[in-house]
C-alpha cells in the first residue's frame, strides 16, 4: 500500500514513472505492478538475496539502477521498509533525503510534518538526485489500469550482505490492516489491563468493521502489541472514523492520528486534551459506554 | 571476544512535553526558553550501551557524542551521568542552522574511524525533525550493518543479534561487528541519573571541537521556505450519552 502511495505522489511531478522490484519471483510482482496506474515502466531483478529487504545489499542495488537510469526522483513509502532502507540509498547517493511528505509544491520543494505534526516545514532540496519518503496516508490512490508499462530486467551488483535474516513474529489478523483501514478503533491507559482490552475492543472493532489502535501508555503497558501504536512513534492513521477511547490524547499520540477526517471520543475526564480535537466527544466511563455503543451499532 | 568501543550520538531537542510553537516569521520553531532535554530515543541508546557492560561484557569504553549550540554539552553531561565514559562534543554555530542528518552521519563517520569504534548505538529519530536517518546514513557511509528500531540486542563473541520492530510485528536479524543499532522505544526504560553520578560525571573528560576540526564539509541541501501551524480542528463538541454519538457520527457521514 505504501508502495502505492510512491506512485501517486511520483505522478505529480508529470515526468515518466518507472517502478523497481526485487527478489525471488520479482518479473511476477513486476507484471502485477505493471497494471499500477501511473507506472510507464518497471524495473525488476530476480534474485532471492533480496527477498527480505535487506539494506545493505538492497541500498547498492537501488543505487547501481538509480545511477544506471538517471533518475532524479527516488520515491518510496515511509513504512518500516522504506525508513530502513531509503536513508542507506541516499547517503550513497550523497543526497539529503526528505522523510514522510505530506506534499508536493514543486520538483524541489517538499512539505512534511515536524516536531510530530506540531508544525508543518516546507524544504527546497538543492540536490540533483532527490530521495524521498511518502506518508501514505496523504497520497492515497488505488487505481489500476490495463498492464501497459514496459517491463525490463534491472542491474544486479549481486553486493554480500553482512547481516542475517533469522526469523519473523508477525501480528496475524483478519481485521483491516491499521495504516489503511477506513475505520479505527483505538483504546488507551484507561482499559486498565489487556485482559479488559481484549474484552471491550475487539467486538467494538467488528461491529465497525475497523482496525484496532492502541495509544503508547496501552502498549508500554502490556494491553496491546507494539505494532498497534498510533503516533509520533508508532503508526499514522488518517481513516474516516477514528474512534478512542481511554485516551488522553498527549501530543505524541495526536500525531499519529489528528488528519483523521472524523475522530469521537470516550473518556471520564472531561478536560482531557483528546476533547480538544475530536469531533464528537462523550464524557463517561468507557467500561459501560463502550459496550453499550458496541450493542446499539451491532443492532443499528 | 572482541571487545566493544562504544559511540553513542545524542541530540538536545526541545522537551517532549512542550508544545512547540511556530515562530512570528514563520521560518522556525521557536527555541529560545524554551524548556530542552535529551532526545528520548537517545537515553535509550546510552541506556542500551551501560547495559552491555553491567551484562559483563568487554565494554572498552562509552564514547557519548553531539554536534549542536554550546548548550548542548547539557545533555553530554546527562549522559555521562547515566553511565557513559567520556563526552565529545563539536560546537556548531547557532547562526549557521541545524545541521542535516547527512552531515552528521558524515561527522559519525569521521568520529568512528579516529575513535576506533565498532559499536554505534544511535536513536531510531529525533523528535524534533523526525527525520528517521541518521543511523541508516552512516551505517551506509560504513558499509557496515545496520539494525534499526531494535527492541532487543544480544553481543555474543563478535556476533549481535537483534529484534526490530517491524510494521505487523518484529523481526531477528543477525550480523558480526561491527554494527549500527538505533533503538525503539521497547529496547530498555532509561535509569535516571542519580546526584551522585551527576557529581562524578562533572569530572569525566569532555572535550570540545570546532566544525573546521572536524573537516567535514557540511553544506546544506535543504532550504527552510517556511514553518507553519498545522491546520487547527474545530474539535470539542461534546454528547450526552451513545444515541448521541451514534446521531452524530451519522450525521458526519463517519457511519
Amino acid at each position: 500500500m505504501s508502495s502505492l502511495a510512491a506512485v501517486t505522489a511520483a505522478m505529480k511531478l508529470g515526468g515518466p514513472v518507472t517502478g523497481f522490484v526485487a527478489g525471488s519471483g520479482a518479473k511476477a510482482v513486476a507484471e502485477e505492478a505493471g497494471k499500477v496506474k501511473g507506472l510507464n515502466k518497471v524495473i525488476y531483478v530476480e534474485n532471492g538475496a533480496y527477498d527480505k529487504g535487506l539494506p545493505e545489499n538492497f541500498a547498492p542495488l537501488l543505487v547501481e539502477n538509480i545511477k544506471k537510469e538517471g533518475f532524479t526522483h527516488i520515491f518510496a513509502g515511509h513504512s518500516a521498509f522504506g525508513k530502513n532502507l531509503m536513508p542507506r540509498v541516499a547517503a550513497l547517493l550523497d543526497s539529503q533525503q526528505i522523510s514522510d511528505i505530506t506534499a508536493i509544491e514543486g520538483e524541489d520543494t517538499f512539505v512534511r510534518p515536524i516536531y510530530a505534526g506540531n508544525a508543518i516545514l516546507t524544504v527546497k532540496t538543492s540536490d540533483a538526485t532527490k530521495v524521498i519518503t511518502v506518508r501514505g496516508t496523504a497520497f492515497t490512490s488505488d487505481e489500476t489500469q490495463e498492464g501497459t508499462a514496459e517491463l525490463v530486467e534491472g542491474t544486479d551488483p549481486k553486493s554480500a550482505c553482512p547481516t542475517e535474516w533469522i526469523s519473523e513474529d508477525l501480528a496475524k489478523s483478519d481485521r483491516p490492516d491499521l495504516a489503511t483501514a477506513s475505520k479505527v478503533v483505538s483504546g488507551g491507559r484507561g482499559l486498565k489491563s489487556k485482559e479488559e482490552f481484549d474484552r471491550l475492543m475487539p467486538p467494538l472493532a467488528d461491529a465497525l468493521g475497523a482496525a484496532i489502535g492502541a495509544s503508547r501508555a496501552a502498549v508500554d503497558s502490556g494491553f496491546a502489541d507494539n505494532s498497534l501504536q498510533v503516533g509520533q512513534t508508532g503508526k499514522n492513521v488518517a481513516p474516516q472514523l477514528y474512534l478512542c477511547a481511554g485516551i488522553s490524547g498527549a501530543i505524541q499520540h495526536l500525531a499519529g492520528m489528528k488528519d483523521s477526517k472524523v475522530i469521537a471520543a470516550i473518556n471520564k475526564d472531561p478536560d482531557a486534551p483528546i476533547f480538544q480535537v475530536a469531533d464528537v466527544g462523550l464524557v463517561g466511563d468507557l467500561f459501560e459506554k463502550v459496550p453499550e455503543l458496541t450493542e446499539k451499532l451491532k443492532n443499528a | 571476544m572482541t571487545s566493544l568501543k562504544i559511540l553513542v550520538p545524542v541530540k538536545r531537542v526541545i522537551d517532549y512535553a512542550v508544545k512547540p510553537r511556530v515562530n512570528k516569521t514563520s521560518t522556525a520553531i521557536e527555541t529560545a526558553n524554551v524548556k530542552h532535554s535529551m532526545n528520548p530515543f537517545d537515553e535509550l541508546s546510552i541506556e542500551e550501551a551501560v547495559r552491555l557492560r553491567e551484562r559483563s561484557l568487554p565494554v572498552t569504553d562509552i564514547l557519548a557524542f553531539t554536534a549542536g549550540p554550546a548548550k548542548s554539552s547539557d545533555v553530554l553531561r546527562t549522559a555521562l551521568a547515566m553511565g557513559a565514559d567520556r563526552g565529545m562534543h563539536v560546537v556548531v554555530d547557532e547562526k549557521k542552522g541545524e545541521l542535516e542528518p547527512l552531515g552528521v552521519a558524515k561527522l559519525l563517520q569521521k568520529v568512528v574511524m579516529e575513535e576506533e569504534r565498532n559499536v554505534v548505538i544511535l536513536g531510531k529519530q529525533s523528535i524534533d525533525d523526525d527525520a528517521n536517518q541518521t543511523g541508516q546514513m552512516l551505517a551506509g557511509l560504513l558499509n557496515w550493518p545496520q539494525a534499526t528500531q531494535a527492541s532487543k540486542v544480544d553481543i555474543e563473541d563478535d556476533t549481535v543479534t537483534v529484534t526490530r520492530e517491524v510494521d505487523g510485528g518484529v523481526e531477528t536479524l543477525r550480523a558480526k561487528l561491527p554494527i549500527v543499532i538505533t533503538t525503539d522505544l521497547r529496547l530498555n526504560e532509561p535509569r535516571y541519573a542519580s546526584l551522585p553520578n551527576i557529581m562524578k560525571a562533572k569530572k569525566k573528560p569532555l572535550v570540545k571541537k570546532t566544525m573546521e576540526e572536524m573537516g567535514v564539509d557540511l553544506g546544506k541541501r535543504l532550504q527552510t521556505v517556511k514553518v507553519q501551524e498545522p491546520p487547527a480542528r474545530k474539535g470539542g463538541e461534546k454528547v450526552e450519552d451513545v444515541d448521541g454519538m451514534i446521531r452524530k457520527l451519522k450525521e458526519l457521514g463517519a457511519l
